[in-house]
C-alpha cells in the first residue's frame, strides 16, 4: 500500500526537505516582545504558556503538599491548625486537579506537538485556543479570590451538604473557578478534535496517526462529553450555595448523592482526561528509543478510544459505600473491571516494543521505564479498589490517596516529565544537562515510592484520608512518607535548574536529536512560524524506522512558505479523503 | 494466616464479615506481585539484552501478534472476573444482615457518634457490643455526611443526612477497636473517633441494665449528662481553655460580643437560641460551625441544660 | 502571515489551504460544542427526571400553575424563528445580503418576543411567591392548591433550566446583531457566510431545546 501511495505522491513531485541545523528564523524570533506572546495565536507560544502556567501551579501545589506532609510528622498538631490543614489540603487537590493534571499534557505539550504531528500550521481555531488560555486565567483568578474572601475547606469533590454550610463566598468563588476552568478545557477538545479531522497534511491517513494523536483524540472526546456535565453540576451547586434551591440539600428536600452521582459522572471520566494523553507520549518515546516500530499500533491505538467509552460508565464507583442502589454497585464494578483490560494491553504491547529493539536510556526513556513500574502499581491497586468488598475497607483511606497518587503522579505526571524531556530540544532549540536528569529522575523515583508506599499499608490498616490527627500506631508510616516527599521536593528543584540553565547555556539542539521518524522531528529545532517551511507529505507510518530517514523528511516540491504553493496541496488532501 | 501481605491488615475481629475480604485481598495482591514481578524483569532484562550498541542498529519489523493480543486480554479478563465475582459476594454478606442481630442506633453529627440502645441507654463515642452475637448498627446523621468505619471489622458506611443506612458485625473476642469517621466533616474530622468495646454476653446485659432507664436526678444532674452525651464538650471546653465554641466556664451572664458587632448577655433565651439556631447570634472569633439542633432536644432537657450551665463557673 | 494572495482569499485564515476545509473545520467544530451543549443541557434533565421519578404527583401538580397558553406562544415564535435563520442562510448562499439581513432582523425580533414573553411569565410567578428553593412563599391560594412539600424544587428546576435557557436565547440575539452588523459591511457573500452558518445551527439547538422543555414543564399530565 505504501508503495502505490508513493507512486501517487511522485506524481505531485514530492521532493526532500531536510531542515536546516541552523535555523535564522523561528517561531521564538517571529514575534518578540511580552505583547506579540500575550496576543499570540500561535498554538507553540500558547502551549509553552500553558507550560509555565502549569508549572506555577504544580509549584504551588507541591509546596502545599509539601507542608501538609510536614504537619503529619507528628500525630497531633506539628505547626498548623486543623482548619489551616484542611483548606491546604483542599487547595492542594483542586490545584493539582483543575490546574495542573488536566491542562497539562493536552494544553501544554499537546498543543505544542499536535499541529506539528499533523503536518498543519496550527490548531484549527487558534484564537479559541488562545481564549482557553485566558479562561485558564480567569478560572484561577476565581480561585484566589475564594482564597482571599475566607478559603474553602470541601475537600476537591465539594460534597454537599458540607459545601453548601461551610464558609459560603469561598465555596462559591472556587466552584465558579472550576465552572470557568471547564470551558478552557472544553476549548482545546473541541480544537484538538477539528484540527486531527480537517487539519491533517497530505498523506497521513487515520492508520498513520501518530499514536499521541490517537491518545488526545481521545481525550478530547472525554473533555468535550464529561466536561460540560461537570459545568451545570458546578453551576447547580453554585445556586444552591446562592439561592438555596434545594436539589442537593437534605435539608431542602434534595439528595446529597445525586451530587456525587453529577460529580463522578464527569470527574471520573476526567482521571482518563488526565492520563491518556500520557499513553500518547508513552508510545511515541518508546517507539523512538527502541528505534522500533510500536507493537501493536491497533491495540494501543483503539485501547484509547476503549477507554475513553468504557471510562464513562463507570463513575460509580466512587460510590459503593455512599448509598446507592445495590443493583448500581454492581453493575459498577463489574464496568470497573472491564476499562482495566484495555489498560493491562497497553503495557504489554509496550514491553512488547521493547523486545529485540535497540534501545536508549535517554532520560525520557528512563522516565518510561518508570511510568511502566509505577503504573503498573497503580493499576493494580485499582483492581484492588474495584473489588466490591475490599474496596468496602479501602474506601476513603491513605490506600485510595496512594492509589492515585500512583496512577496520576507515577502515571501523569512521569508521562509529563517523559514528554517534557523527549520534546524539549524541539520546543526550546536547547539540550539539558543528561547526568543531572538521570540523577533526578532516579531520585523521584525512589522519593515517590518512599512517600506513597507506605501510605498503602497505612491505608490498609484503616487510616482515613484527610486526617490532621491521628492515631500512634501510624507514626512511622507518616515519618518515611514526609521524608520521601522532602526528596521528591529536591528532585523536582534539580529538574526547574537544570531546565532552566539549558535556556541560557544548554547546548544546541540538533533538528532530530534522537533520530525519530516523528513528523514533528523533521523540522528544524525550534521550529519555525509555519512549523515547517513546506507542506509536509506523509508516505510512511510513524514509526517506520527500517525505512530510511529520508522517507520522513518529503514535501511538496513546489511548497515553500507562501501559501500559493499550499493551495495545490488541497487538492491531495481531498482526493485523498474521497479514496 | 501467614499469608504474605498479613502485615498490611489490621487484625481480623469479625471473621464473618472480614473472612471474604481478607482472603481476596490477599489474592489480589499475591497475583498483582507475580505480574509486577514479571513486568520488572522483563523491563529490566529487555533494558540490558538490547541496549543500544550503535546508532545505526537495525531492529526487526514486528507490527503486531495477534495471538499474544489475545492471550494478554483474555487471561486478565479472566482473573478480574473472579476478583468480581469474589468481592460481589463477599459484598453480598456485608448486605445481608443475619436475622436475629441485635440493633443499635447510632447517629454522627460534628463532631461525635452518639449510640442508643433498646432500653434506652446512651453512649457517646462507645459502642458497648456483646460478644459473638450479630451487631447492626443503624445510623443516621444529623448535619452532613460522616462514613462509620471499623478497620478491624472491615465494615464501613456513609451516613446520610435524611436517610438510614447500616452496617453489620459479629465480633468474637473480647477488647477493644478503634471507629474512625471517613467522610470528610471539617475542622475536627479527624478527631471524630469513637470505640467498639465488646463484653462477654452476660457482662454485656449488666452493663445495659446499669445504664438503661435514660437521664435521671436533679435538673442541674440531669443537664449534665445530657451535656456530656450530646458531645457538647468536644467544642465547648468547661474549664475555660479555647477550643471550637466559646468554653461554658463562666457562660452565665457573661457579655458576649457577636459577629455582627453587637452584644449580648447570656440569659436563658440566648442560650435556648443558640442550641435550636447556632447560626443566628455567633459569638465574635468563632465560627458558625455547629449542628442545629431544633427538633432534638425537648424544652424539658434545654432547661435542664440551662441550669446546669448556670452552675460552670 | 503577510504574502496573501488572489487564490488565498482574505476571508481565509493563514493555517487553512482553502475555504473548504476553513468551512469544513468551522462546521465541524461548531457541531462539536453543540454536542457539549446537549450534554450541558442533559444534565439538567437529568436532574428532572429523578425529581420527576421521585416525585411524579408533584410534577403533574406543579406544571398546572405554568402558563401553557404563553408558553406555547412562545414555541410557535421559536419554531418560527428557526425557520427565518435558515432562510437567512439561504439568502447568504444566493448572495441576497439584503434578504440576509432582513431574514436575521426579523429572528432578532422573534427572539425578543419570546424573552419578553418568558419575563412575564416569571413576574407574574414571582408575584405569587413561586420562587425558587427557600425562597419559596406562595401566596395562600397558590400554597392550597400546591400543597406538596417538596413544590419548590419543582419550581427551582424550572428556573434554572427555562433560565439558563432563556440565556443562550440573549447569546443568541448578541451573535445575530453581530452577524447584521457584518452583514451591513458586506462581509459576507455566497463565497463565505461560515459566521452565518454556525450561528444558525446554535440557533436551532436553542430551539430545539425548548420543544424539550415545553413539553417536559408545561404539558405534563
Amino acid at each position: 500500500m505504501a508503495i502505490t501511495e508513493a507512486k501517487k505522491m511522485t506524481t505531485l513531485q514530492v521532493k526532500r526537505f531536510k531542515p536546516s541545523e541552523n535555523p535564522t528564523n523561528t517561531f521564538l524570533t517571529d514575534e518578540k516582545g511580552v505583547w506579540a506572546w500575550m496576543t499570540t495565536v500561535d498554538h507553540k507560544k500558547i502551549g509553552i504558556m500553558y507550560l509555565v502556567a502549569v508549572a506555577f501551579f504544580f509549584a504551588l501545589a507541591g509546596f502545599l503538599a509539601i507542608a501538609l506532609r510536614t504537619e503529619l510528622w507528628t500525630p497531633a498538631k506539628t505547626f498548623i491548625e486543623a482548619d489551616t490543614y484542611n483548606q491546604l489540603f483542599t487547595l492542594h487537590g483542586a490545584m493539582m486537579v483543575f490546574f495542573v493534571l488536566v491542562p497539562s499534557i493536552p494544553a501544554a505539550l499537546g498543543n505544542f506537538i499536535l499541529p506539528m504531528q499533523l503536518g498543519a500550521k496550527d490548531v484549527a481555531f487558534p484564537r479559541l485556543n488562545l481564549a482557553s488560555l485566558y479562561i485558564y486565567v480567569a478560572g484561577a483568578i476565581f480561585t484566589f479570590a475564594a482564597l482571599a474572601s475566607g478559603g474553602f475547606d470541601t475537600g476537591w469533590t465539594f460534597y454537599t451538604p458540607y459545601s453548601s454550610d461551610s464558609n459560603a463566598a469561598g465555596v462559591i468563588w472556587v466552584t465558579l473557578g472550576v465552572f470557568i476552568l471547564g470551558f478552557s478545557s472544553i476549548l482545546t477538545g473541541t480544537n484538538f478534535i477539528t484540527t486531527i479531522h480537517k487539519l491533517r497534511a497530505p498523506g497521513i491517513t487515520w492508520d498513520r496517526l501518530p499514536l499521541n494523536i490517537w491518545a488526545l483524540y481521545a481525550t478530547s472526546i472525554i473533555q468535550v462529553l464529561a466536561t460540560p456535565v461537570l459545568a451545570i453540576t458546578i453551576l447547580l451547586l453554585s445556586f444552591e450555595n446562592i439561592m438555596d434551591i434545594g436539589i442537593f440539600d437534605p435539608a431542602l428536600g434534595g439528595d446529597p448523592v445525586l451530587f456525587q452521582h453529577f460529580f463522578w459522572f464527569y470527574s471520573h471520566p476526567a482521571v482518563y482526561i488526565m492520563i491518556v494523553p500520557g499513553f500518547g507520549i508513552i508510545s511515541e518515546v518508546i517507539s523512538t528509543f527502541s528505534k522500533k516500530t510500536v507493537f501493536g499500533y491497533w491495540a494501543i491505538a483503539l485501547s484509547s478510544l476503549a477507554i475513553a467509552f468504557i471510562g464513562f460508565l463507570v463513575w460509580g464507583h466512587h460510590m459503593f459505600t455512599s448509598g446507592q442502589s445495590a443493583v448500581a454497585t454492581t453493575v459498577f464494578s463489574f464496568l470497573t473491571f472491564l476499562v482495566g483490560i484495555p489498560t493491562g494491553i497497553k503495557i504489554f504491547n509496550w514491553i512488547a516494543t521493547l523486545y529485540r529493539g535497540s534501545i536508549d536510556m535517554k532520560t525520557p526513556m528512563l522516565y518510561v521505564f518508570i511510568f511502566l513500574f509505577l503504573f503498573s502499581i497503580g493499576g493494580f491497586t485499582g483492581i484492588m479498589l474495584g473489588a466490591l468488598s475490599v474496596d468496602i475497607h479501602l474506601h476513603d483511606t491513605y490506600y485510595v490517596v496512594a492509589h492515585f497518587h500512583y496512577v496520576m503522579m507515577g502515571g501523569t505526571l512521569i508521562a509529563l516529565l517523559a514528554g517534557l524531556h523527549y520534546w524539549w530540544p524541539k520546543m526550546t532549540g536547547k539540550m539539558y544537562n543528561e547526568k543531572l536528569a538521570q540523577i533526578s529522575a532516579v531520585l523521584i523515583f525512589i522519593g515517590f515510592n518512599m512517600t506513597f508506599l507506605p501510605q498503602f499499608i497505612m491505608g490498609a490498616q484503616g487510616m482515613p484520608r484527610r486526617y490532621y490527627n491521628y492515631i500512634d500506631q501510624f507514626t512511622p508510616f507518616h515519618q518515611t512518607s514526609t521524608i520521601g516527599s522532602y526528596i521528591l521536593g529536591v528532585a523536582f528543584l534539580i529538574i526547574l535548574y537544570y531546565l532552566v540553565k539549558s535556556l541560557y547555556s544548554g547546548e544546541k539542539a540538533p533538528s532530530n536529536p534522537w533520530n525519530s521518524r516523528g513528523l514533528e522531528w523533521q523540522s528544524t529545532s525550534p521550529p519555525d512560524f509555519h512549523n515547517f517551511d513546506h507542506t509536509p507529505v506523509v508516505i510512511n507510518g510513524p514509526y517506520d524506522y527500517h525505512k530510511p530517514m529520508e522517507e520522513f523528511q518529503l514535501g511538496l516540491a513546489v511548497s515553500h512558505n507562501g501559501h500559493d504553493a499550499e493551495h495545490a496541496s488541497a487538492d491531495v488532501n481531498k482526493t485523498e479523503e474521497k479514496a | 494466616m501467614g499469608r504474605l501481605f498479613d502485615f498490611m491488615l489490621p487484625d481480623n475481629k469479625s471473621p464473618l464479615t472480614a473472612d471474604s475480604t481478607d482472603g481476596l485481598f490477599h489474592f489480589i495482591n499475591e497475583v498483582s506481585l507475580i505480574f509486577l514481578v514479571g513486568i520488572t524483569i522483563a523491563l529490566i532484562y529487555f533494558a540490558i539484552k538490547y541496549k543500544r550498541k550503535s546508532e545505526d542498529d537495525k531492529t526487526p519489523v514486528i507490527t503486531h501478534n495477534n495471538t499474544l493480543e489475545i492471550t494478554w486480554s483474555v487471561i486478565p479478563l479472566l482473573i478480574v472476573m473472579v476478583v468480581f465475582g469474589w468481592g460481589y459476594s463477599g459484598w453480598l454478606n456485608l448486605k445481608a444482615v443475619p436475622n436475629d442481630a441485635y440493633e443499635i442506633q447510632a447517629t454522627g453529627y460534628k463532631w461525635n457518634w452518639n449510640f442508643n440502645y433498646e432500653n434506652g441507654a446512651q453512649t457517646l463515642n462507645e459502642l458497648h457490643v456483646p460478644k459473638g452475637r450479630p451487631i447492626k448498627v443503624v445510623m443516621q446523621s444529623r448535619d452532613v455526611l460522616h462514613s462509620f468505619f471499623i478497620p478491624d471489622y472491615r465494615v464501613k458506611h456513609d451516613v446520610v443526612p435524611g436517610r438510614y443506612t447500616y452496617v453489620w458485625f459479629q465480633a468474637e473476642e473480647t477488647g477493644e477497636s478503634v471507629i474512625f469517621c471517613t467522610e470528610y466533616c471539617g475542622t475536627s474530622h479527624s478527631d471524630m473517633l469513637a470505640k467498639v468495646i465488646v463484653h462477654e454476653p452476660d457482662e454485656f446485659e449488666q452493663w445495659l441494665e446499669l445504664n438503661g432507664g435514660g437521664i435521671q436526678g436533679t435538673p442541674v444532674e440531669q443537664g449534665e449528662q445530657l451535656v456530656s452525651l450530646q458531645g457538647c464538650q468536644t467544642c465547648h471546653s468547661i474549664d475555660g481553655s479555647p477550643k471550637i465554641g466559646p468554653t461554658f466556664k463562666g457562660i452565665w451572664e457573661r457579655e458576649q460580643q457577636l459577629t455582627d458587632g453587637s452584644t449580648v448577655v447570656v440569659d436563658e433565651n440566648y442560650i435556648r437560641e443558640s442550641i435550636l439556631y447556632p447560626g443566628n447570634k455567633v459569638v465574635a472569633g468563632y465560627q458558625n460551625v455547629m449542628s442545629p439542633y431544633e427538633g432534638r432536644l425537648s424544652d424539658d432537657e434545654i432547661t435542664n441544660i440551662i441550669e446546669y450551665l448556670k452552675t460552670i463557673n | 502571515m503577510a504574502n496573501h494572495s488572489a487564490s488565498h482569499p482574505a476571508h481565509v485564515q493563514h493555517h487553512f489551504v482553502d475555504s473548504d476545509q476553513q468551512f469544513d473545520s468551522a462546521k465541524l467544530g461548531m457541531w462539536v460544542f453543540l454536542v457539549n451543549e446537549i450534554l450541558f443541557f442533559g444534565g439538567l434533565f437529568c436532574a428532572y427526571i429523578i425529581f420527576r421519578a421521585w416525585y411524579p404527583e408533584l410534577f403533574t401538580q406543579a406544571a398546572l400553575e405554568l402558563n401553557k397558553l404563553w408558553g406555547g406562544v412562545n414555541t410557535v415564535v421559536l419554531i418560527g424563528s428557526s425557520l427565518t435563520v435558515a432562510m437567512a442562510i439561504r439568502s447568504a448562499q444566493r448572495n441576497e445580503i439584503k434578504g440576509l439581513r432582513i431574514n436575521l432582523m426579523i429572528t432578532i425580533l422573534l427572539a425578543c418576543v419570546f424573552l419578553v414573553i418568558k419575563y412575564f411569565e416569571y413576574q407574574h410567578k414571582l408575584h405569587l411567591g413561586i420562587a425558587p428553593g427557600s425562597y419559596w412563599n406562595p401566596t395562600p391560594e397558590i400554597a392550597a392548591i400546591l400543597d406538596h412539600p417538596k413544590a419548590n424544587i419543582f419550581f427551582s428546576i424550572y428556573y434554572v433550566m427555562t433560565g439558563i435557557h432563556g440565556l443562550h436565547v440573549l447569546v443568541g440575539i448578541g451573535l445575530m446583531i453581530w452577524l447584521y452588523i457584518r452583514a451591513g459591511k458586506g462581509h459576507f457573500s455566497a463565497e463565505y457566510y461560515t459566521p452565518v452558518e454556525i450561528t444558525g445551527l446554535y440557533w436551532h439547538l436553542v430551539d430545539l431545546i425548548w420543544i424539550f422543555l415545553f413539553p417536559l414543564l408545561y404539558l405534563i399530565e
